[in-house]
């Protein structure tokens, strides 16, 4: 089984160059080269989802309907949501990790390299098929990214079955990304290097990566259950032959809830690398932070129905997943205040990183106080399936794990490339994201509140101003995304060379290699002491 | 050097336990069944078959609203022959469906309960359902169905009314898309 070869720091690799040409990108085995395959792939995807989501606003600027047809209107909200989640978020994670795990632990590279470039190279076919579905007959899947059932076995497009083939492939793809993650941390680090000097971003990783073993395979079987109801007759979820549409939320909720973390949990490892540096200190409350993560991983095992709070649980369920919910606010509390605290009275410097490191701090904690309301059962029955919602889970996933990728790739880039960053534009793309975000998602708490409800292409008058609002600050989010584009380009291409440890108050194993980081690194393993 | 053994080893463990939850998502699917059983979530009724006769509560009585509800493409006429009851816990209540096939053909159909609130599904005995087979009617037939019924004498003090609602399904042979499984065993897959 060659998939399980380790990666041998065999002698006679040591001095091997990339491979040339399109070879080098297909047969790689390379950490560093999968890891920019993920990089790029997501953002592509990024870009996609992005136009969705501009198409989306277009149609809301105004109340009635202009642009798009509501079915169209309904495809565009579930490619747009599954495209950023499984396109955009996940991958720009695992390529972080790809990057950055073997830097940070001394590793000369992932522990199953063959199995790496088999896990990217299935996504971009799970992707084309996904996006495909768009020009099917019957149109994209409509059903929203919960893809709740009946609407997506009974009353679902034809294009439902590729939807479900693709939604194994990335399955697989992450549970490959996931096993050769936590084979890299727990056997591949080099001597001296303990659990308990792991940098965070490896520790969230780590626990991230067995969420993501734990839920990716409930998601293929609950996709798997809606295509034996479609093609075999089963009724997993048909009321008609014992079934329960109920069912279905459940088991996509026990994905749902831990998936949300396999969001963020990254997201707080890279912003847990970024303060400290720019702060020029010592991370506070480094156990702590590795508490905090395992229990925010393992509570999130016990509070999936606070999605579903209005099908009709009996009140001791509404009492318990309220609270359990509630109870996640402690750890993400710690963490918010180690990040806080290592700020204080350290000499702060804001860089481009650092703004976005920042942002996130501030912006996430909206976002939880959001969720905080959300927890709340009776009052979630006014916010369910309202605007509320999506402003929440906006914050948390846009200036949260977006911003957070974004952070970690300005901060890794000049090691990455060699190349030192163009300061003025990465402040240009931070304040004009920082502005456009908050302008998109601010107004769609107050549109919740007064009861718009999401998913919908046309809304009554009373909100026009609000939606319009959230429109123009779709467009100034939308574009200034391009910046980043030109940003990371044009590192890519800049002559300013960077030293080692390319940030003064950087610290640990990857700025210690040379930037821009050689092919091949940490081929002998590196003493920690 | 047995780094690559120790490394074998933990693959093949973390792929088994992607393989374990695999499985795990299909166990939610009884999980969930025994779970409603235990708890009597979700309005399931589990109390079925005879009881033994209790002493009447006359001292309180609880009204019993009977509902129909016609699955979508469903034909029939169906409906309760009394949409509201008064029963003492501890009552045993005798009642009836009726059903009439408009249509030119045979039919067969299925009856699925839901009891609300939810929390009132374990206090229901059912001593006598026509959910607890599947009805089959010639066209243009029409049959009244029985179902008889007991109120826990323990039903909590906080319940006054009960509903309990009855959607028929189409389940005829030669129509395809739905199951054709013809008892109400929750969940299970054919
Ligand atoms: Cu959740």
């Amino acid at each position: 089984m060659s998939t399980l070869d380790t990666a041998a720091p065999g002698a006679h690799e040591e001095h091997h160059g990339p491979a040339t040409g399109i070879g080098r990108w297909l047969f790689t085995t390379n950490h560093k080269d999968i890891g920019t395959l993920y990089l790029w792939f997501s953002l592509l995807m990024f870009l996609i989802g992005g136009v969705m989501a501009l198409l989306i606003r277009s149609e809301l600027f105004q109340p009635g309907l202009q642009l798009v047809e509501p079915g169209f209107f309904n495809q565009l909200t579930t490619m747009h949501g599954l495209i950023m989640v499984f396109g955009a978020v996940m991958p720009a994670f695992v390529g972080l990790a790809n990057w950055m795990v073997p830097l940070m632990i001394g590793a000369p590279d992932m522990a199953l390299p063959r199995m790496n470039n088999w896990s990217f190279w299935i996504l971009p076919f799970a992707f084309a098929i996904l996006v495909s579905t768009l020009f099917m007959d019957g149109g994209a899947p409509n059903f929203g990214w919960t893809f709740y059932a009946p609407l997506s076995t009974t009353y679902a497009p034809p294009s439902v079955t590729y939807f479900i083939f693709a939604i194994h492939i990335m399955g697989a793809s992450s549970i490959m990304g996931a096993i050769n993650i936590i084979a890299t941390i727990l056997n591949l680090r080099a001597p001296g290097m303990t659990m308990m000097k792991l940098p965070l971003f490896v520790w969230t990783w780590l626990i991230t990566a067995f969420l993501l073993i734990a839920v990716m395979p409930v998601l293929a079987g609950v996709v798997t259950m809606m295509l034996m109801d479609i093609h075999f007759g089963t009724s997993f979820f048909n009321a008609a032959g014992g079934g329960d549409p109920v069912l279905f939320q459940h088991v996509f909720w026990f994905f749902g809830h831990p998936e949300v973390y396999i969001m963020i949990l990254p997201a707080f490892g890279i912003v847990s690398q970024i303060i400290p540096t720019f702060s020029r200190k010592k991370l506070f409350g480094y156990a702590s932070m590795v508490y905090a993560t395992a229990s925010i991983a393992i509570l999130s095992f016990l509070v999936w129905a606070h999605h579903m709070f209005t099908v009709g649980l009996p009140l001791v369920g509404e009492l318990f997943f309220m609270f359990a919910t509630m109870l996640i606010a402690v750890p993400t509390g710690v963490k918010v205040f180690n990040w806080v605290a290592t700020m204080y009275r350290g000499s702060l410097t804001f860089e481009t990183p650092m703004l976005f490191a920042i942002a996130f701090v501030v912006l996430f904690t909206i976002g939880g106080f959001s969720g905080l309301m959300l927890a709340i059962a009776p009052v979630d029955f006014q916010y369910h399936d309202t605007y509320f919602v999506v402003a929440h889970f906006h914050y948390v996933l846009v200036p949260g794990a977006i911003f957070s990728i974004m952070a970690g790739v300005y901060y890794w880039l000049p090691k990455w490339t060699g190349h030192a960053l163009n300061e003025s534009m990465g402040k240009f793309h931070f304040w004009c994201s920082f502005i456009g975000v908050n302008i998109t998602f601010f107004p769609m708490h107050f549109l919740g509140l007064a009861g718009m409800p999401r998913r919908i292409p046309d809304y009554a008058l009373q909100f026009a101003d609000f939606n319009m609002v959230a429109t123009v600050g779709a467009f100034i989010f939308g574009f200034s995304q391009l910046l980043f584009v030109w940003n990371v380009i044009h590192c890519i291409r800049s002559r300013e060379t960077v030293s080692a440890q390319v940030w003064e108050g950087a610290h640990g194993l990857e700025w210690e290699v040379p930037s821009p980081a050689p092919y091949h690194t940490h081929t002998t393993p590196p003493r920690v002491e | 050097m047995d780094a690559a053994q120790a490394n074998r080893r933990l693959i093949l463990r973390l792929l088994m336990a992607s393989v374990l939850m695999f499985g795990f998502g299909f166990a939610l699917v009884p999980l969930y069944d025994v779970f409603c059983k235990v708890t009597g979530l979700n309005g399931r009724i589990t109390a079925t078959g005879p009881v033994d006769a209790v002493a009447v509560d006359t001292a309180r009585s609880v009204k019993v609203r009977l509902i129909a509800i016609n699955n979508e493409g469903m034909p029939w006429a169906f409906g309760p022959t009394e949409s509201l009851l008064r029963v003492n816990p501890g009552e045993m209540k005798q009642t009836a469906y009726r059903a009439s096939n408009p249509t030119t053909r045979r039919m067969v159909a299925q009856a699925i309960p839901s009891v609300s609130p939810g929390e009132a599904a374990q206090y229901l005995h059912k001593i006598n359902c026509f959910c607890f087979d599947s009805q089959a009617l010639e066209g243009g037939g029409a049959i009244d169905m029985p179902l008889m019924f007991m109120i826990d004498t323990d039903l909590p003090e906080s319940i006054h009314t009960i509903t309990l609602s009855y959607t028929l399904f189409d389940i005829s042979p030669d129509k395809t898309g739905t199951a054709e499984n013809d008892t109400q065993e929750g969940g299970s897959p054919i």
